[in-house]
């Protein structure tokens, strides 16, 4: 564990809930404040990855539940009253990341990752 | 044929309306019925239209609009399935040719008998043709019907010359029209000025001027004598009452129109002296089962109306009595505003001042064609007036008509500058005030609603002549914060002054700075950001911010097609547009987009703006796409971008036999010259190289006309949604007068818009409109031009191509991946089927096992 430590302090990586395993996603410096990516996870299932300013991360599903596009991750990122969200690009409807409740049609919602930092 | 009928053993036995006309009256009685639940489907009544025309009930108020584009459909009064939903028996073309009142019973042209219970006549008014020899030559027409204008449209192709007989609204209105159609033309009007029943000796002075000076010939205080005609029969000429002629190939009659009364004539209903169809307070006729409505109709006030206002308040109380209320018809006031050849013309009250004792209080400057007088009473109530050049004051005088004005009335004339005119909000209006007098509905109705769609749906004010909506938005609550979002309390045009003068480049600092409290130190929104973003990238060169937008935090701040540099499509796939200035492109080149849109298996398609779409790249393949087009020598075409799209061409001089300019180069030069300037919201132009205009210049946001002698600029045209024709700027400009024209208005709309607000509504918008820009970038009245020009140069010098620099990066290929974690991994929801030889994507993986795809329509746009 000493040697991941040691490795975190410089380049700190993402890892992403996986089942019962922690998986490693990419390295923090990929994601630009305010920007997402996607990543692809071994079951075939797409993650969307965000950083806020302050560099907190978030993850949620991918898949835009209201045109099936897999495309949340390349949405803007915006906060409302101090929580983040994400806007799809395709008809912007919002995204709550830190529980994945859509902003503006109560009955949508999409699934949310545990992600973390080593 | 019946349009529906129900089974006749339910809707015999059911006492039966007949209507005989379906004009624009006769619909609103039917619309009235249904209010009242008198239909066949509620099961009350049996109700059986018979129309003459071929077509159901249109917008005959709007009937020249058809000339602006608008089809016979868009006209239409009637709601799609409005008939049948009602049960209503609609027989078109089949007008009633006799009445049995005995037997009470109408017969149609078809041979069709039907009884009545109750008998609506709603048959209009013909147009009077005076009997002049000649007046059924080959080329003479009325103006009152769709099948008229198509018919005049249609004449017109062959014809150079065109006069209308009769110098009213209608004949005006007819006028603009064969104007319009391209026709030199004359009004000739036998009293001695224009529009002689709405407006006074100076009204009608003003007005002649501003018409003459429309290139339109007037000749009032002359009759018409004989229409001539040559040896094929065909109209070639008039002769005129003071001796001269005319040389004409094409004749409208607009003299005036008369009740339609034979059929009420023929079984000996009682009719006025100068015709129409008597009819007493409930709209009843002589015969008690018997109505009347509409310009058929005598009222009860001993006059026919000839506007639909006062026909539409006929239809409701005919439908109210019938349903068995009290109601009344006692007559209604004529007020009208108009726009006749875009000059503005109102009258309202007592317009002539006929009152006893009465005041005039006039305004003329025949230079700009402004007259404006109020008739005012002895004790100072307004009684009426007349506007002309300038009618704004129109929606706020006409109700207060009948009270005494709050300041003194020269007030209310005068020109600003000179003492006036005092803005008479409409909020000082009473409450009972008619605010849209087409559908009568009050202030206080209005207000009982917060936005005009709703005002619509619930009151129908605003959806007539349209020309009461400005006061109904006024009457609105206004929402007092003009802040862009929830995250800035300014609007677009004041961030980007904040932005210039503070020469702010980070977004997050201005957020911090200027932010709206609780918004601050967050991370603002979708709608901001990108706003800021083209704000930022529009002054770029200038604040010595990077000009390339997906440099540092600014491509934080792009909406997802700026992002990537093309545009997301519905599957999550791309489309790329490389720039073709102007549309031209070489063979070579055109050969390149084949070959890369085969090898990546892309859709392609010929654009509306003169270029290739092609479809359905992935994210990865954007730059290897790219490093092929940009090798060929294409840049990006920012078809993804608010900023400048196409410029479009026609072949113009060089080729065509009509072009006057070379309008080809000079619209590549304009769009290698505006390329990748941010703005407000996108920004179309194009170039046409003669009067005819084949590359539809006037609806770009700036379109440019070539003429004998250099360019005509117009600005403020929009295609889309809403279409606006642009208007002229400036004439006959020098090629360089041009581009230094076209430099400084940009800029200036750029500095000034809202956000998505194009160039129409942005001119609209603005306090002044056409003529403040005018002031602004052509006489530069706030002294603003050299640093617009100086913020082009810096925009012209600082471009380079998106694209290139992109390519040119790898840091920034980078993001070009689907999967961060996976980076040679194509996107497996991206897929395609084949269609028509090519491919389209295919929804049916993205909808997965549950959802069925939501289509793209009423999107949220933010
Ligand atoms: C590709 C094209 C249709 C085509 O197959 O021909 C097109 C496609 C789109 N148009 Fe358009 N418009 C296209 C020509 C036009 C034209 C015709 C023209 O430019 O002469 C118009 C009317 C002219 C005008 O804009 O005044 C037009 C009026 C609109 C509007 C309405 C704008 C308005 O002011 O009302 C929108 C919506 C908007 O911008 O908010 C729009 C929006 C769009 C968007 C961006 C919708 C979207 O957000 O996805 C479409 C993106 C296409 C893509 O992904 O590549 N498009 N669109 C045309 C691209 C032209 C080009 O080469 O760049
Ligand atoms: C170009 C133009 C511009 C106008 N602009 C304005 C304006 O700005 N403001 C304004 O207030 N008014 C305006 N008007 C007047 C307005 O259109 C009329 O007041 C309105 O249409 C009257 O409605 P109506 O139903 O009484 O008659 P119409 O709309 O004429 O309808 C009567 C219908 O009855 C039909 N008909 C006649 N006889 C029979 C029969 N025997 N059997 C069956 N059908 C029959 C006719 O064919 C016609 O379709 C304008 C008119 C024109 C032509
Ligand atoms: S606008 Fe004039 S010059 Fe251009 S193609 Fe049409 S007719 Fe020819
Ligand atoms: S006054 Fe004509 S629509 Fe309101």
């Amino acid at each position: 564990m000493t040697a991941t430590t040691v490795a975190t302090a410089q380049h700190p990586s993402l890892q992403l809930a996986c089942g019962e395993v922690w998986f490693t996603v990419c390295e923090l410096s990929l994601l630009t404040p305010g920007r997402g990516v996607a990543a692809l996870l071994p079951d075939g299932r797409q993650v969307a990855l965000f950083a806020d300013r302050a560099r907190q991360v978030y993850a949620i599903d991918n898949r835009d539940p209201f045109t099936g596009a897999y495309v949340l991750s390349r949405g803007l990122v915006g906060s409302d009253g101090g929580r983040p969200f994400v806007a799809s690009p395709l008809l912007k409807q919002r995204f709550d990341l830190a529980t994945g409740v859509c902003l503006d049609d109560d009955e949508v919602s999409v699934q949310v990752f545990a992600v973390r930092t080593v | 044929m019946p349009v529906s009928t129900l089974p006749t053993d339910r809707t015999s036995a059911l006492p039966t309306i007949v209507v005989v006309g379906h004009g624009m009256v006769g619909q609103r009685f039917l619309e009235a019925l249904a209010d009242r639940g008198l239909t066949a489907t509620a099961g009350t009544a049996r109700v059986v239209v018979l129309c003459e025309e071929p077509r159901a009930a249109y917008d005959r108020v709007q009937l020249t609009s058809y000339f602006a584009g608008r089809s016979p459909d868009d006209l239409s009064l009637v709601e799609p399935g409005f008939m049948q939903r009602h049960g209503f028996e609609l027989h078109l073309g089949d007008p009633a040719e006799s009445l049995d009142r005995e037997a009470r019973t109408v017969t149609a042209r078809s041979g069709e008998t039907y009884a009545y219970d109750t008998l609506v006549l709603a048959t209009g008014s013909y147009p009077f043709v005076p009997p002049v020899p000649g007046k059924d030559a080959e080329g003479c027409f009325v103006y009152r019907t769709i099948e008229d204008l198509l018919a005049i449209e249609e004449y017109a192709r062959t014809a150079r010359t065109g006069a209308v007989v009769g110098g009213g609204l209608l004949g005006l209105e007819a006028a603009g029209a064969l104007k319009g159609l391209g026709l030199d033309t004359h009004v000739v009007e036998f009293a001695p000025r224009l529009m002689p029943v709405q407006v006074d000796d100076g009204g009608g002075a003003a007005l002649l001027r501003t018409i003459e000076s429309m290139g339109l010939t007037v000749h009032t205080g002359v009759g018409t004598q004989e229409v001539t005609t040559g040896e094929d029969g065909a109209v070639n000429g008039m002769s005129l009452s003071d001796g001269s002629s005319l040389a004409t190939d094409l004749v409208v009659f607009s003299a005036g129109v008369r009740p339609r009364d034979q059929l009420a004539r023929d079984c000996g209903l009682a009719v006025g002296p100068r015709g129409g169809v008597i009819v007493d307070e409930e709209c009843r006729t002589s015969d008690p089962s018997v109505f009347a409505i509409g310009e058929c109709a005598l009222a009860s006030d001993g006059r026919v109306y000839g506007l639909v206002a006062p026909g539409y308040e006929m239809a409701q109380t005919a439908a109210e009595v019938i349903a068995g209320k009290d109601a009344a018809f006692t007559g209604a006031d004529l007020s009208t505003k108009l726009k006749l050849l875009g000059v503005d013309v109102a009258s309202f009250g007592d317009a002539h001042g006929t009152a006893e004792g009465c005041l005039d209080v006039v305004y003329a400057d025949s230079r700009s064609g402004v007259y404006k007088k109020l008739v005012i009473g002895q004790d100072g109530t307004l009684l009426g007036g007349v506007l002309v050049g300038d009618a704004e004051q129109y929606g706020t005088l006409r109700p207060m008509t009948g009270t005494v004005l709050p300041v003194a009335p020269e007030q209310l004339v005068l020109p600003a500058g000179a003492g006036g005119p005092v803005a008479l909000g409409p909020s000082t209006l009473p409450d009972e005030a008619v605010i849209c007098s087409c559908h009568n509905v009050t202030k206080g109705a209005i207000c009982a609603h917060t936005t005009l769609p709703e005002v619509k749906k619930c009151t129908k004010a605003g959806t007539g002549c349209g020309s009461c909506v400005k006061v109904i938005g006024q009457l609105l609550p206004q929402s007092t914060d003009k802040g862009v979002c929830g995250c800035f309390p300014y609007s677009r045009s004041e961030l980007y002054e904040i932005v210039r003068t503070l020469g702010v480049t980070s977004y997050a600092q201005l957020l911090d700075s200027h932010g709206r409290e609780a918004a601050r130190g967050g991370d603002g929104c979708e709608i901001c950001k990108p706003a800021v973003g083209s704000i930022i990238a529009s002054l770029a060169p200038t604040l010595g911010a990077s000009g390339y937008v997906l440099d540092g935090e600014q491509a934080a701040l792009q909406d997802t097609n700026d992002h990537f540099l093309a545009n997301l499509q519905r599957n999550g796939s791309y489309s790329i547009v490389p720039r073709i200035p102007g549309g031209e492109i070489t063979p070579e080149k055109l050969i390149v987009i084949g070959e890369v849109a085969r090898d990546f298996g892309l859709y392609t398609k010929i654009t509306g703006g003169q270029r290739i779409d092609m479809f359905g790249a992935r994210v990865d393949q954007l730059p290897l796409i790219w490093t092929r087009l940009v090798d060929a020598g294409f840049e990006s075409g920012h078809a993804y971008g608010k900023s400048l799209r196409t410029v479009k061409s026609c072949v113009g001089q060089t080729w065509c036999r009509y072009g006057v300019q070379d309008s080809v180069k000079m619209a590549i030069d304009l769009e290698l010259r505006y390329r990748g300037l941010r703005s407000p919201h996108k920004l179309k132009s194009a170039v046409s190289g003669c009067a005819r205009e084949c590359a539809e210049a006037r609806g770009k946001d700036f379109g440019i006309i070539a003429t004998a002698s250099g360019w005509n600029l117009y600005v403020g045209g929009n295609g889309g949604a809403t279409p606006r024709h642009a208007d002229l700027l400036a004439q006959d400009l020098s090629d360089a007068e041009l581009v230094r024209l076209i430099d400084r208005f940009l800029m200036f709309y750029i500095r000034t818009a809202d956000r998505l607000e194009r160039t129409s509504t942005w001119l609209d918008r603005i306090e002044g409109g056409l003529d403040h820009v005018r002031d602004v970038v052509v006489h530069d009245s706030l002294g603003l031009c050299d640093e617009l020009e100086r913020l082009m140069a810096d925009h012209v010098a600082g471009y380079r191509d998106e694209w290139a620099e992109t390519l040119n990066d790898p840091d920034r290929l980078r993001r070009f991946v689907t999967f961060v974690n996976a980076p040679d991994a194509p996107d497996p929801s991206v897929r395609f089927v084949p269609e028509r030889d090519q491919v389209r994507p295919d929804l049916e993986i993205l909808a997965g096992p549950v959802l069925a795809v939501r289509t793209l329509e009423g999107s949220v746009s933010r």
